[in-house]
C-alpha cells in the first residue's frame, strides 16, 4: 500500500454548476501552515468574476422561485452529502488551518450542522420577519421577505470551511444566489465544497466559488451593476472601505466585516435578514356593511 | 351518461407492505403485549378482510407508557435543540424513503384511495416532520420569549380519517419542542402508527420518547385523565372534545382540540364555474368526505344555481368509486361499518325531512363499506343535513342572494373550522373572509394543507392551532 503513488486532485473553480479552470490560465501555490505545498489553486481573474455573476443571475429566477420547502430539502441534502465525505474535509481543514484532526473534525461537524440549521430556516424566516399589518382602513396588508438577488460573498480568511459555510448558507437559504470568493490563503475546502453542492440537487449557478486574490476578484464584483449585495466578511478594514464605496454606485446592500472569533457560536438571523427585501402588498377588502357577525 | 371508455384495473401492488399477523403496543422502545393480553382485529374497510391483530391497551398499559414517556422526558428535553432537530430530520427522511409502503398500508387500513395516500397524506406527513425538525433549534425565534420550555408528557388521541397525517401533526411539534409522547391511534386504523414506531427505531430515537398505544376510546380516556400527562391533544368529534374539556377541568393540563366542522363553500355568480366545481368536488368528496374541514354545505348564489348544479352533477358521474388500491379510483371505502351506518341514517333523515336526494349511477362493491357520492338540493338551514356533521360523501346545497346573506348562512352553525369562497373579485374574497367565523378560509381553492400554515377552529370546532409557528404554542409552557 505505502508504495503506491497517490493521485492528486486538480482543484478547479465552481461556476454555473461546472468546474472550469480560471479563464486566465493562472494558478497559485497553496501551502499548509508549515509552508508545505498542498495544491495549485486557480488564480481567478476579473473575467472569471463576471462570468460567475452571469451564472448567478441566470440561476436566481429558478432558485428564488422554488418553494421554501424545496430549498430546505436541498440544503439538508448538502448536509447529508458532507457527512458522507467528512474525512476528506477534516483532512483539508486540518491542512488549511494547521489544526489537529480532532479540532478540524469539530469544525467540519459544526459546518454540517450549520447546513441543517439553515435548511430549517428556509420555510420559517418569512414567519419570523414577515406578517400582516393592521392598517387603519379596509385593506389587506401583508409584508413578506424576498431575496435581494445576486450576492457577492467574501468568505472569511481564517476559518476556511466553517466560516465559509456560515456565510454562504444564509445567503442561499432565502433564495439569493451567490458568487463566493474563497479564503485567499486556504481555498481548498471551499473549492471542494463545490463538489458537494454539485451533487446535492442544488441547481447550477446558485453558488459559484472562485479562488485567487480576494482584492482582485472583489473589486469588479463590488462595482458590478448586476450584483445586488456584498458580504465583506473576508475583507480587511482598508479593502472593506474601498469595496463599500464601489458598492454605493448601485446601492448594493453591504454587510460589513464583523470580528468573529468563533464561528461555532450559534448564528442568529442577521446573516439572512441582511440580504432580504421586504415586500408589502395592499389589497382592498371591500365592505359588507358595518354590522358584526351575530354568531 | 354511459362512460366513453372503460378503465382497465390499475392496482397498486400490495407486496410493498409486509404485514405481521399481530402487533404489540410500543412502549419504552419495545413492542409488548397488553398487560391483560387483550387484542382486537383491524380490517380493510374495502373488503372486510382482517389485516392484522393488535394489542388492546388498558389502564395498566396507559400507566406504563406514561411512566416511560416521563422517564424519557428528562433527557429528551435537556438535549440541545439542534440534536432533537436531527432526529426529526431523520424521521422525515425515512418517511420519504418508505412513503410508498406507508401509502399502501394506509389505503389498506383506512380505505381511502391510493391516489390520496400517495399524493396527499404521505408527502404532507414527511413535510410536517421536516418543518418542525427545523423549529427544534429555533424556538428562541418563534416569538414565545427566550428559551421556551416544553410541558412534559403529551397525551395524544387521533382519528381514523388521516391516521398518519394526524400522527405527524401531533408528534412532530411535540418532539421538536422537547416533549415526549404517548399517542393513541384510532381503533379502526392502528397500523400506520405502529409502522411509525418502527421508523422511530430506525431513526435511533431514544426509548420512551414516542410510545404508541392501540386500543379503543377507553384507552384514550385513561390517557387523557392520567395525572402525569401535562398536555392533551385531541382530534376527533366535538362530542368527545367536550368530554375531554370536562375531564381536564381543574387540572393544569394544556389542551388543544381539533373537532368537527360543517364548512360552507360559498360560490358567487362571478366565480369560474369549472374551477368551482372541481373545488366543490374536492371539498366534499376528498377522503369520502370524512374530513373535519370538508366543505359539506354548498352555498350557491341563486342566479347560477341551475348552471352550477348541472355542471356538478355531470362531474359527479365521472367519479370512479371502487378498489382504493386502484390508481384510478377517486372514491374509496367508508372507514367502518359504524361510520357507514351513521352516514346512511343522516342521509335517510335528510330525505325524510324533504330535501331532494341525488346520486350518480354508481355500482357499489359487494363487500366492504361503501356510500355513493350524494347531493341534497332544496335544503334549508333547518334541515338536519345542513346542521349536523355527516362526515361522509354527502353535500347539502343551499342558496343565497347577497353576500350578507351568504355570510349569515355560512356562520349559522355551532362549528367554525373551514370555509371556501369562490369569486373573481379579490375585494369580495377579503370582505367575506373577514366576516366568516372559521379558522381556515380557502379562496378559489379548497382542502389545501401545508405544514407552515396554522390549522384549527373557531367555536365548537375546538381550540388551539396545529401547523406553522402558531402550532408550537400548544406544546410550550407559555
Amino acid at each position: 500500500m505505502s508504495d503506491r503513488l497517490t493521485v492528486l486532485k486538480t482543484y478547479k473553480l465552481y461556476v454555473g454548476g461546472k468546474f472550469p479552470r480560471s479563464e486566465s490560465g493562472r494558478v497559485y501555490e497553496v501551502t499548509d501552515s508549515k509552508q508545505n505545498w498542498l495544491a495549485n489553486a486557480p488564480l481567478s481573474s476579473r473575467k472569471d468574476a463576471r462570468d460567475a455573476v452571469v451564472a448567478a443571475r441566470k440561476a436566481f429566477g429558478g432558485w428564488s422561485g422554488a418553494t421554501a420547502y424545496n430549498r430546505g430539502q436541498v440544503l439538508y441534502r448538502v448536509a447529508e452529502m458532507l457527512e458522507g465525505r467528512r474525512d476528506q474535509y477534516v483532512r483539508e481543514v486540518a491542512g488549511a488551518e494547521g489544526l489537529s484532526k480532532s479540532k478540524a473534525g469539530d469544525q467540519v461537524d459544526a459546518a454540517i450542522d450549520r447546513w441543517v440549521w439553515y435548511a430549517g430556516w428556509t420555510d420559517k424566516i418569512a414567519q419570523v420577519v414577515g406578517g400582516g399589518n393592521p392598517v387603519a382602513g379596509p385593506f389587506f396588508n401583508l409584508s413578506s421577505p424576498e431575496p435581494t438577488g445576486v450576492v457577492a460573498v467574501l468568505a472569511p480568511q481564517k476559518s476556511s470551511f466553517l466560516g465559509l459555510v456560515s456565510v454562504v448558507a444564509p445567503v442561499i437559504a432565502t433564495g439569493n444566489t451567490a458568487v463566493v470568493i474563497a479564503s485567499e490563503k486556504s481555498p481548498l475546502p471551499a473549492l471542494s465544497l463545490g463538489e458537494v453542492l454539485a451533487t446535492s440537487d442544488l441547481p447550477g449557478g446558485v453558488v459559484n466559488i472562485l479562488s485567487g486574490r480576494t482584492a482582485e476578484i472583489a473589486t469588479p464584483l463590488a462595482s458590478h451593476q448586476d450584483v445586488n449585495a456584498i458580504d465583506l466578511a473576508g475583507a480587511d478594514e482598508e479593502l472593506a472601505k474601498e469595496l463599500e464605496i464601489a458598492a454605493a454606485d448601485n446601492l448594493k446592500r453591504v454587510l460589513r466585516p464583523q470580528s468573529v472569533d468563533n464561528w461555532s457560536a450559534a448564528p442568529g438571523t442577521d446573516r439572512m435578514t441582511a440580504f432580504l427585501e421586504t415586500k408589502t402588498v395592499w389589497h382592498p377588502t371591500g365592505s359588507l356593511g358595518a354590522s358584526g357577525s351575530a354568531y | 351518461m354511459a362512460p366513453v371508455f372503460d378503465y382497465a384495473p390499475a392496482p397498486e401492488s400490495r407486496s410493498v407492505v409486509d404485514l405481521a399477523p399481530s402487533y404489540g403496543l410500543f412502549i419504552d422502545g419495545e413492542f409488548t403485549e397488553a398487560a391483560d393480553g387483550k387484542v382486537f382485529k383491524t380490517v380493510s374497510p374495502s373488503t372486510e378482510e382482517v389485516l392484522s391483530e393488535v394489542a388492546e391497551a388498558g389502564e395498566a398499559d396507559v400507566d406504563r407508557a406514561v411512566k416511560a414517556a416521563r422517564k424519557a422526558f428528562e433527557k429528551w428535553s435537556a438535549l440541545p435543540g439542534s440534536e432533537r432537530a436531527k432526529y426529526l430530520f431523520r424521521i422525515a427522511r425515512i418517511i420519504q424513503e418508505r412513503s410508498r409502503e406507508l401509502a399502501v398500508l394506509e389505503t389498506l387500513d383506512n380505505g381511502k384511495p391510493i391516489k390520496e395516500t400517495r399524493d396527499a397524506d404521505l408527502p404532507l406527513v414527511a413535510a410536517h416532520f421536516f418543518y418542525y425538525a427545523g423549529w427544534a433549534d429555533k424556538l428562541d425565534h418563534a416569538g414565545y420569549g427566550a428559551d421556551p420550555r416544553p410541558l412534559g408528557v403529551a397525551g395524544q388521541v387521533i382519528p381514523w380519517n388521516f391516521p398518519l397525517l394526524m400522527l405527524a401533526w401531533k408528534i412532530a411539534p411535540a418532539l421538536a419542542t422537547g416533549n415526549t409522547v404517548v399517542l393513541k391511534p384510532a381503533e379502526t386504523t392502528p397500523l400506520s402508527a405502529l409502522f411509525f414506531a418502527d421508523i422511530c427505531r430506525q431513526a435511533g430515537l431514544p426509548k420512551g420518547v414516542v410510545n404508541i398505544l392501540t386500543g379503543d376510546g377507553r384507552a384514550g380516556a385513561a390517557l387523557i385523565a392520567h395525572p402525569d400527562v401535562h398536555k392533551v391533544a385531541f382530534t376527533g368529534s366535538t362530542a368527545v372534545g367536550k368530554q375531554i374539556a370536562r375531564t381536564v377541568a381543574g387540572t393544569r393540563k394544556k389542551v388543544t382540540l381539533e373537532l368537527g366542522g360543517k364548512g360552507a363553500n360559498i360560490v358567487f355568480d362571478d366565480a369560474p364555474i369549472d374551477q368551482a366545481v372541481e373545488g366543490i368536488v374536492n371539498g366534499i368528496f376528498f377522503n369520502q368526505g370524512q374530513v373535519c374541514c370538508a366543505g359539506s354545505r354548498l352555498l350557491v348564489q341563486e342566479s347560477i344555481h341551475d348552471e352550477l348544479l348541472n355542471s356538478l352533477k355531470r362531474r359527479l358521474t365521472t367519479l370512479r368509486l371502487g378498489d382504493p388500491l386502484d390508481k384510478n379510483t377517486d372514491i374509496g371505502a367508508i372507514n367502518s361499518a359504524e361510520q357507514l351506518a351513521r352516514i346512511t341514517a343522516l342521509a335517510d333523515q335528510g330525505e325524510a325531512e324533504g330535501a331532494e336526494r341525488w346520486s350518480p349511477a354508481c355500482e357499489l362493491p359487494e363487500n366492504g363499506y361503501w356510500f355513493a357520492p350524494t347531493l341534497f338540493t332544496n335544503v334549508t338551514q333547518a334541515h338536519t343535513v345542513a346542521r349536523d356533521e355527516i362526515f361522509g360523501p354527502v353535500l347539502s346545497v343551499l342558496t343565497f342572494r347577497t353576500p350578507d346573506e351568504a355570510v349569515a348562512k355560512a356562520n349559522n352553525t355551532p362549528y367554525g373550522l373551514s370555509a371556501g369562497i369562490w369569486t373573481e373579485k379579490g375585494s369580495r374574497i377579503l370582505a367575506v373572509a373577514n366576516k366568516l367565523r372559521a379558522g381556515v378560509i380557502w379562496s378559489n381553492t379548497f382542502n389545501k394543507f401545508d405544514p407552515t400554515s396554522p390549522f384549527g377552529g373557531y367555536k365548537e370546532s375546538g381550540y388551539g392551532r396545529e401547523g406553522g409557528r402558531h402550532g408550537l404554542e400548544a406544546y410550550l409552557d407559555v
